[in-house]
């Protein structure tokens, strides 16, 4: 249904209302498996994406694996513990291993709708690895056929809650028209990714920490955000930054000559070393054998399309790599769960995917790949179920108590609009060079924090931009400053190195520093040490990665 | 990022212009759909993907433009090449996902 009426962030402009019982916003994997679980469950429900359901998000243009072990003890085993030390045993095992079940179920799921999983010589389906492209786009097929409603095209703007702080829908624009709408929900699923800081990596500049804001703005915690450096390797002129062929790599200068100590899994420091001082370093996938090389086209197409673009056949010949920052894509720090059915701390309000902390199942050490596949799937499989069974509880009545808009930055102001192109050049000035986020120190952390919490207060005040289109790419750039504060605040308050943060000036484990670290808060960004009742393990010593 | 919308090829349909994740693309009524806003392209390659036509190139370049010409990109196969690769084109199928030959993925 369609009238007109006036939203909180604009003056006069047609409003599409509609009405649900529960919203997922992000249409990734994630978002889509919310959507459809809590369409299976009787859910009303409308999906909205900023781009398009099926080319959004990390996973669409990836090829990704899928961390898909089969109920097996000693393969279970293995599974579990593989991580534990490189995560700086902060992972819970109750929580990797109700992934493990729900990640089984849901690709049996997958493979029934059609998916064209690869069969082996034995004739097994394979089933740990997603082409990406293929993936969503029978995601969408499968959501629609389920009867969700899709807004594509559809960036919000901000949640909307009721008298007593609930999440009750959310508002936002429609970018091709300039419209809005207005969904009214029982409940909220946040699935809008992570955070990359519009580095150019693979798929991730849609990942503007969105979610994170309009969730903050209604009081919800953040776990983790200190393991928020994951770097990903890639040609230096192309986005690609898909690292698994890299451990084929060797890494070279510009002569030809080693790099000693240099690789894709263990030297990637000595990698971001070089590339901080100036010196452009080289990659060759030398170490492929004939088998692999035969493959790996098949594996990951998109991986050589870059090369096969620019001419250069990457098994035999040189080229110039980067490390693209990847934020909390890659790493692990998100909004914080409460329970088994992925709720953050404010009622109605739920998150899954990339935009959760995966600190739950990796700890500190990156959830990349395979795990934040099977996260995907699972948390969304969750988010939806528990968001669907509340808003049912809820009743109709959800829909008819009086709600205003949480959203603050940019949109709630008296001034000008932003200048949206400097803010966010100078929030990637403090987040993106090595020297501050990958190689942190406390001192760097403060300085960056310093200019990071006067571009918030410009936010503060400003006012919102003359269209929506403009004020949803202005939350973004808010998003953006708003994400970096909560990182950093919280790698200050881990005074020790563990998983990917590395602090250059507290080298090394700190047995009692086995804790998450939670964080939140607008105007003033609190960080507070929680131990998990699983924190008890005797820990072994810092772990090299 | 994006490059080139064949005016030889296009046929209008505006599929790009609803896929693009990052919004890159103005629909034209009854003209080819504009790049209006290249800088935004995060080079995902997925307008190719969907293009029935293979009328787009995406350059592999994140940062940097460059200027193509079709008769080239035609001549090196270029131009629908990872519509093919993912078994998309007409008349492909998409090669077996042979990722679990190759350890772990990533």
């Amino acid at each position: 249904m369609t009238q007109t009426s006036t939203p909180a962030t604009t003056v006069r402009t047609a409003v599409r209302n509609l009405e649900a019982d529960v919203l997922v916003i992000g249409g990734g994997p994630a978002g889509c498996w919310a959507a459809w679980r809590a369409a299976q469950a009787g859910a009303r429900v409308v999906l909205a994406d900023k781009g398009y359901v099926g080319t959004s998000g990390a996973t669409a243009p990836s090829g990704t694996g899928v961390w898909y072990v089969p109920p097996e003890a000693e393969a279970r085993e293995n599974a579990l513990t593989s991580r534990e030390a490189l995560g700086g045993h902060l992972a819970d095992r109750g929580w990797a291993t109700r992934v493990l079940d729900q990640t089984y179920a849901n690709l049996e799921q997958v493979a029934q709708w059609g998916y064209p999983f690869p069969v082996d010589d034995a004739g097994r389906q394979r089933r740990t690895s997603l082409q990406g492209p293929e993936y969503m786009k029978l995601m969408r097929k499968v959501i629609k056929q389920a009867g969700v409603k899709i807004l594509d095209q559809s960036p919000a703007l901000q949640l909307l809650v009721d008298d007593e702080g609930a999440v009750v829908g959310a508002e936002g624009a429609s970018r091709q028209g300039d419209e809005a709408w207005r969904v009214r929900s029982g409940a909220v699923v946040i699935a809008t990714g992570g955070c990359a800081f519009l580095s150019n990596a693979l798929g991730c500049n849609v990942l503007t920490g969105d979610g994170y804001l309009m969730a903050a703005e209604t009081g919800a915690e953040f776990s983790g955000m200190e393991f928020s450096n994951a770097y990903g390797l890639s040609p230096a002129f192309s986005p690609v930054t898909k690292s698994a062929f890299y451990r084929w790599a060797t890494f070279r200068y510009a002569d030809g000559s080693l790099i000693d100590g240099a690789g894709a899994k263990h030297g990637r420091s000595i990698i971001a070393r070089h590339l901080q001082e100036g010196t452009q370093v080289y990659a060759k996938l030398d170490l492929a054998t004939d088998e692999d090389r035969r493959h790996a086209r098949a594996a990951q197409p998109n991986f050589f399309l870059s090369f096969d673009r620019v001419g250069i056949n990457p098994f035999t010949q040189q080229f110039p790599v980067t490390l693209r920052l990847e934020g909390t894509v890659r790493g692990t720090g998100g909004l914080r769960l409460v329970n088994n059915g992925c709720a953050t701390t404010v009622r109605g309000l739920y998150a899954a995917g990339d935009a959760a902390t995966r600190e739950l199942i990796c700890g500190g050490f990156t959830g990349g790949g395979s795990h934040n596949a099977a996260w995907a799937t699972s948390s969304g499989y969750w988010a939806g179920e528990a968001a669907a069974a509340f808003a049912l509880a809820e009743g109709a009545h959800a829909a008819s108590r009086p709600a205003q808009g949480a959203g603050t930055a940019t949109l709630a102001g008296g001034g000008r609009a932003i200048d949206r192109r400097g803010v966010i050049e100078a929030v990637q000035q403090e987040v993106i060079p090595y020297h501050r986020n990958l190689f942190r120190t406390g001192e760097k952390l403060t300085d960056s924090l310093t200019r990071l919490d006067d571009y918030w207060q410009a936010l503060q005040q400003a006012g919102p931009a003359d269209t929506l289109a403009d004020q949803a790419r202005d939350r973004e750039a808010a998003a953006l400053v708003a994400t970096a504060r909560w990182m950093y605040r919280s790698a200050l308050a881990r005074t020790e190195s563990r998983g990917m943060h590395k602090r250059q000036d507290s080298v090394g484990q700190d047995p009692a520093q086995q804790h998450f670290i939670h964080s939140g808060g607008l105007d003033t960004v609190w960080t507070q040490a929680h131990r998990a009742a699983w924190h008890t393990a005797p820990q072994a010593e810092a772990v090299a990665a | 990022m994006i490059e080139l919308v064949s005016s030889e090829r296009c046929i209008n349909c505006d599929l790009c212009v609803q896929v693009c994740p990052t919004n890159v693309f103005d629909a034209v009524p009854g003209d080819n759909p504009v790049i209006a806003r290249q800088d935004d392209c995060q080079t995902c390659f997925m307008c190719e993907a969907y293009c029935p036509v293979d009328a787009l190139y995406v350059a592999p370049f994140a940062e940097q433009q460059i200027i193509v010409a079709q008769a080239q990109l035609e001549a090196a196969e270029l131009l629908g090449s990872y519509r093919r690769s993912i078994g998309w084109g007409i008349g492909a199928k998409p090669a077996p996902d042979q990722s679990f030959r190759l350890l772990r993925g990533g």
